[in-house]
């Protein structure tokens, strides 16, 4: 494992690079915006472990992730490269980090509010709170479904500015 | 982008470019993960429960699907594919770690495409035809409360790799749980066809509902669920006799089989091909 040293800074070099990857569905965003990959670590033998974990677990991103992680890190001077999978603690939309929230809003998608902690109950009545648009900021918007073109987001519409838009949810 | 490129990219990653037309292929949705069973865990009975979660996931996967083109309306078409990719994610996680468990090795294909009816675990409220959209919303809404009732447990299980898919499915199942009940109370509260179509949704699937028992007893959690949403919906839950056998037993309907023979033609026609 890695002691210090050159390979200390070998593993800071080959994080550097797997977290510059983007996300496939979410281009604007980096794999570490996204917090989908959970640790980069070089081994003795200068095999290169990178951990990602799925957001969802049919996403179907996650082979591509896992290609486009190994493949970066190759070309970057890494001829051994592991992908490992982790599926503890599971991936909330908590772990999208701050510049991945600014990054989402820029591309006119809403970031996700605070993910639920604990059992989430059946709300029946309309009081979720309203998500507001990325464009105009306006609070008066509403879900039009809530499942959209990739797992993580649902489809909402601003009343205010009429544009449609996506929100990626809490989870 | 040139057909070339279109070529050279999905022939990628394979020595024998001959396959490139059965896709990318898939890898082990378990890859990397520690496969070790802990002890005092016992490994078959293990695997016979990721079986069985993993085929009621497989199975209503492909019920969803059915509604792709179907659906009332297209952002339903999206919803129904969504839900069924989240169950098909957690039965693939559970069909590898099923082949781990119980030391045969089988991968996630050879569960889902290589086994008959008969060896199918499934509830059989999950492989009852489509029917009408009110039949769809309500089938789902009692197949994820429960399923998210059992999964809640199974966070705390001994194996650490079915714990974490469950902990994962738990959040996505909550979404399925809200859409599902959103609409039974939107029809069931609408009009008055809507209003019937739901009473027709509910006693079809009625006799099911004695079938769904887990090694926990999530009887109460589902109850309440069902009778939340009932009430909002101003229907009842009708009382019926439970139908005899059990498709954990591996008794099913006559609907199974079909269902099977399309989800596994291609597989079947073309063994050892990867897409």
């Amino acid at each position: 494992m890695v002691t210090g040293g050159p390979a200390l800074l070998d593993a800071h070099r080959a994080r550097h690079v797997a977290e510059q990857v983007p996300d496939p569905e979410l281009p604007m965003l980096t794999l570490a915006d996204l917090g989908v990959l959970r640790d980069v670590e070089v081994t003795v033998d200068g095999t290169v472990v990178a951990s990602l974990t799925p957001t969802y677990s049919g996403c179907p991103a996650m082979a591509e992730m896992r290609a486009d992680v190994a493949a970066r890190l190759r070309d970057a001077g890494y001829p051994r490269v592991e992908i490992r999978t982790v599926l503890d603690p599971p991936w909330t939309s908590d772990w999208i980090t701050e510049s991945g929230r600014l990054k989402l809003a820029e591309h006119g998608i809403a970031p996700p509010g605070a993910a639920p902690r604990g059992p989430v109950s059946l709300v029946l009545s309309p009081t979720r709170p309203a998500v507001p648009c990325p464009r105009c900021g306006s609070a008066d918007t509403e879900e039009t479904s809530r499942f959209a073109a990739t797992s993580c987001k649902a489809l909402w519409r601003c009343r205010a500015c009429r544009e449609p838009f996506e929100y990626v949810k809490e989870i | 982008m040139s057909d070339d490129h279109v070529y050279l990219t999905l022939a990628e990653g394979h020595e024998d470019d001959t396959r490139w037309a059965y896709g990318t292929g898939f890898e082990d949705p378990l890859h990397g993960v520690d496969t070790t069973v802990p002890e005092g865990v016992d490994a078959e009975a293990l695997a016979a429960e990721c079986v069985a979660l993993a085929d009621d996931a497989l199975v209503s996967a492909q019920r969803l699907a059915e509604w792709v083109t179907r659906a009332p309306e297209l952002e339903e078409e999206v919803a129904l594919a969504n839900i069924g990719l989240d169950l098909l994610g957690q039965a693939r996680l559970l069909y590898s770690r099923a082949g781990q468990a119980d030391g045969t090795g089988r991968d996630e294909d050879a569960y889902a495409y290589f086994r008959d009816a008969e060896d199918f675990r499934n509830v059989r409220l999950a492989e009852l035809p489509g029917g009408d959209f009110a039949f769809a919303v309500v089938r789902l809404l009692v197949l994820s409360s429960w399923r998210l009732a059992h999964f809640r447990r199974l966070e705390a299980h001994p194996d650490p790799v079915l714990a974490a898919v469950a902990a994962k499915g738990v959040k996505e199942l909550t979404y399925h749980r809200q859409y599902a009940a959103e609409w039974c109370v939107r029809l069931g509260d609408g009009t008055d066809e809507s209003h019937r179509r739901m009473r027709a949704a509910l006693d079809e699937a009625a006799p099911y509902l004695g079938e769904l028992h887990t090694a926990y007893d999530v009887r109460d959690e589902v109850a309440e669920d069902l009778r939340q949403v009932t009430e909002a919906a101003g229907l009842t839950l009708p009382v019926h006799r439970p139908l005899p056998g059990s498709g954990r037993a591996g008794e099913h309907t006559e609907h199974l089989a079909p269902l099977l023979t399309e989800l596994q033609g291609v597989a079947r026609a073309h063994p050892g091909a990867t897409w």
